[in-house]
């Protein structure tokens, strides 16, 4: 008798399985990743497709190291398992000159030329577009004003790093529970070495020579590297080696850090009085130079593409210009508010006045954005394309490699020499396995 | 050496101490999870960490907004549910063969058949996929049934070998002496003995399933996700979402909670005394 529960149990659930896996019709699935904007977008699915009846959206949310994965194993092995992703300026050129996307041609109306330029070609290769761009930033300060006022300073809205390590030196005070000053640390090739390389570009540093051999055992990356764990050190937060975005929001939210260098979608999180207790004191400025300004601030922009193992390409170019447009931010604007438009993309945004109103920081991050140039970011010529990362397959292996050398630098376990002398080591190897010399 | 009472009493205090001790240790971080959980976003984040604080459901309310919550649910309850059943059907069979009509080779077979776990599951990662690419089955519950019993079968079998291997050989001798069948013998003999060590085994691989992540991440994607695959999607790489993660973590975690607390004397009898101890 239980066994004949049992049995029906089971053919029930199998039935409910079977049953479960219909599919339904004209449906875009779009992988994305769990950022403000992403998920704003998500909300006003019902707006897309009451304008597009015969299309449904369907969203996977993913963990960002896990949709890379995810994507790229789909793509790899032509899955066909969504008809949009969200990738970034890594991704796009890579992957486009690979056949991986699909060649993006919009229509007249979606003012392709309104993007920034830096960013369409960023998203590019052998001049053709293959990702649009959702929102992008680059790198600047975002700095307590109310400290360097109170402690007799001034920030320069262009400063160099000597003048950065002063004002820190000068707002630093761990006895009432403020850091001078919070900087990425955990290892990673978008994590610490999104920063770093920056850093580095401004010393004069570059990843590969133009003969494609890896440049770290060069004296720019040293003194680059130097100063930074001798910033951090004296003027950092402890366990700087495990802080990444997220971690140093929350610091700087709570108050507790006096000035931070990173991407200027951050600057929109500690002016927001709803998340930031110093929201109504946070002051912008450009990245610091050193020996030269090249390279450094980054630029980024998360950005939709199509696969080409989709067989959905028309459907999915349609929600693709519905959702980079113009219109879309008007939309976002008027609808939601205007300080929580998709920004970085459209020079149009900043032509807005009423967005201009909204978001104090809109000058500093458009000054940061105009200012990055991926193809021209190192003081001697490089042969990549990139501000923080090279454009090339092999970087992100070289990339994560690095980024834990320079996170066991900073967490004291090996000197900054030391560091170096095994990341080179690591892209020799790996740029001559991959036969570039 | 005679122990006195005081020192009974002192030997008893400190090992119930202990014993909350690391409980306690052990329970925390599910602790530090459920408050977050009832904070704001600001709240989550706040250094030192806030014990007192208003509660707000905002949190599951926005997960159940953003996210189809019963989609997810029902996903992992159909795929953890039936990859079990299909697993004690496979595995009591064998264990059962293993246990009491072994060969010279038993005991290779059985090695092998752990070190299938030994290899991280990143390694088949892509024949895995592959294959489902090609059985057209990416994104299906069947396939996270496939490979949710695949995982949990050398467990199973292992954990039901002991189980079996502790009931005495004889009694199924003097059943099958009486004239038993082999499905009576299961039935009438086996089954009531090894009934605790089969309702273990089951009640593991159904936590197993139910919270594996690798496979269910890189096997779905619009349809098939299940619990877990909604926890890593309130990841974010800029911006807040402590409190978010934990209301969904919560949401994921909350059944089979409670399904362990009401099964957990089958579990631990089941774990640590076997069938007939």
């Amino acid at each position: 008798m239980k066994l004949g529960k049992i049995a029906a149990a089971f053919a029930g659930t199998l039935f409910m399985t079977a049953a479960s896996i219909a599919h339904a019709e004209t449906e875009l699935v779009i992988a994305t990743v769990n950022n403000g904007h992403m998920v704003e977008m998500q909300k006003h699915t019902d707006a897309f497709e009451k304008a597009n009846p015969d299309i449904k959206l369907k969203w996977v949310t993913l963990e960002e190291g896990v949709l890379r994965s995810r994507v790229t194993t789909d793509i790899a092995t032509k899955g066909g398992q969504f008809d949009i992703m969200t990738i970034g300026m890594y991704e796009a050129p890579i992957w486009g000159k690979k056949g991986w996307l699909t060649e993006l041609n919009f229509s007249d109306d979606y003012a392709v030329d309104d993007i920034f330029p830096a960013v369409r070609k960023g998203l590019s290769a052998e001049g053709k577009l293959y990702a649009a761009p959702f929102y992008g930033e680059s790198s600047m300060i975002m700095y307590r004003g109310d400290l360097v006022e109170k402690a007799g300073l001034n920030m320069p809205n262009t400063p160099t790093w000597d003048d950065v390590e002063k004002i820190v030196k000068g707002i630093h005070n761990p006895d009432e529970g403020v850091y001078g000053i919070c900087l990425r640390g955990k290892p990673g090739w978008g994590d610490n070495m999104a920063f770093i390389t920056t850093l580095a570009n401004s010393y004069g540093a570059q990843w590969f020579g133009e003969d494609w051999k890896p440049q770290l055992d060069s004296p720019e990356w040293e003194a680059a590297v130097t100063f930074y764990v001798d910033l951090l050190t004296k003027y950092g937060p402890p366990g700087s080696a495990n802080n990444s975005f997220n971690e140093i929001l929350a610091l700087i939210n709570e108050g507790k850090c006096g000035m931070w260098i990173d991407a200027t979608i951050a600057a929109s999180f500690v002016s927001d009085p709803d998340q930031s207790k110093v929201a109504d004191v946070i002051k912008f400025a450009q990245a610091p130079s050193k020996k030269t300004a090249k390279g450094k601030n980054w630029l980024w922009a998360w950005s939709l593409a199509v696969p080409a193992s989709s067989k959905k390409t028309a459907e999915a170019m349609k929600f693709l210009e519905w959702a980079t447009s113009k219109d879309y931010v008007n939309y976002i604007g008027e609808n939601v508010g205007w300080g929580k438009v998709p920004t970085g993309t459209r020079a149009s945004t900043y032509e807005n006045p009423k967005f201009l109103e909204a978001a104090k920081f809109a000058s500093a991050e458009l000054e940061a954005i105009q200012s990055a140039n991926p193809e021209d970011s190192t003081f001697n010529k490089s042969p990549y394309v990139g501000v923080q990362f090279a454009a090339i397959p092999e970087f992100q292996s070289i990339g994560v490699a690095v980024g834990q050398q320079m996170s066991s630098a900073l967490a004291g376990k090996v000197t900054v020499k030391e560091a170096l002398a095994k990341s080179q080591t690591a892209a020799d190897r790996t740029m001559k396995k991959a036969k570039y010399y | 050496m005679k122990i006195s009472k005081y020192d009974w009493n002192a030997l008893f205090v400190t090992r119930t101490v202990a014993s909350w001790l690391v409980a306690f240790i052990v329970f925390f971080p599910l602790l530090f999870l459920m408050v977050t959980a009832f904070k704001t976003e600001l709240q989550a984040i706040a250094v030192p960490s806030l014990w007192v604080f208003e509660p707000t459901l905002e949190n599951f309310t926005e997960v159940q907004e953003r996210s189809d919550y019963m989609r997810f649910a029902m996903n992992s309850l159909i795929t953890s549910l039936v990859s079990t059943i299909l697993g004690l059907i496979i595995a009591v069979p064998s264990a059962y063969s293993f246990a009491f009509s072994p060969t010279i080779q038993t005991k290779n077979i059985m090695v092998w058949m752990l070190s299938t776990k030994f290899m991280p599951a990143v390694g088949a990662l892509l024949p895995v996929y592959l294959l489902f690419q090609w059985a057209g089955l990416l994104d299906s519950q069947i396939a996270l049934i496939i490979v949710f019993t695949m995982s949990n079968l050398p467990i199973m079998v292992w954990m039901l070998y002991s189980n079996f291997k502790d009931i005495p050989h004889e009694i199924l001798e003097a059943s099958r002496m009486d004239g038993a069948s082999l499905w009576e013998e299961f039935r009438h003999v086996l089954l009531p003995l090894a009934m605790g060590g089969m309702a273990s085994t089951g009640l593991l691989c159904l936590v197993l399933s139910w919270n594996e992540a690798f496979w269910a991440l890189n096997l779905t994607s619009a349809n098939a996700g299940t619990l877990a695959v909604l926890v890593a999607s309130y990841s974010s790489p800029e911006g807040l979402f402590w409190a978010k993660l934990s209301a969904a973590s919560l949401m994921a975690i909350g059944p089979i909670i409670v399904f362990g607390w009401f099964s957990q004397k089958q579990l631990v009898q089941g774990l640590t005394f076997g069938a007939v101890k």
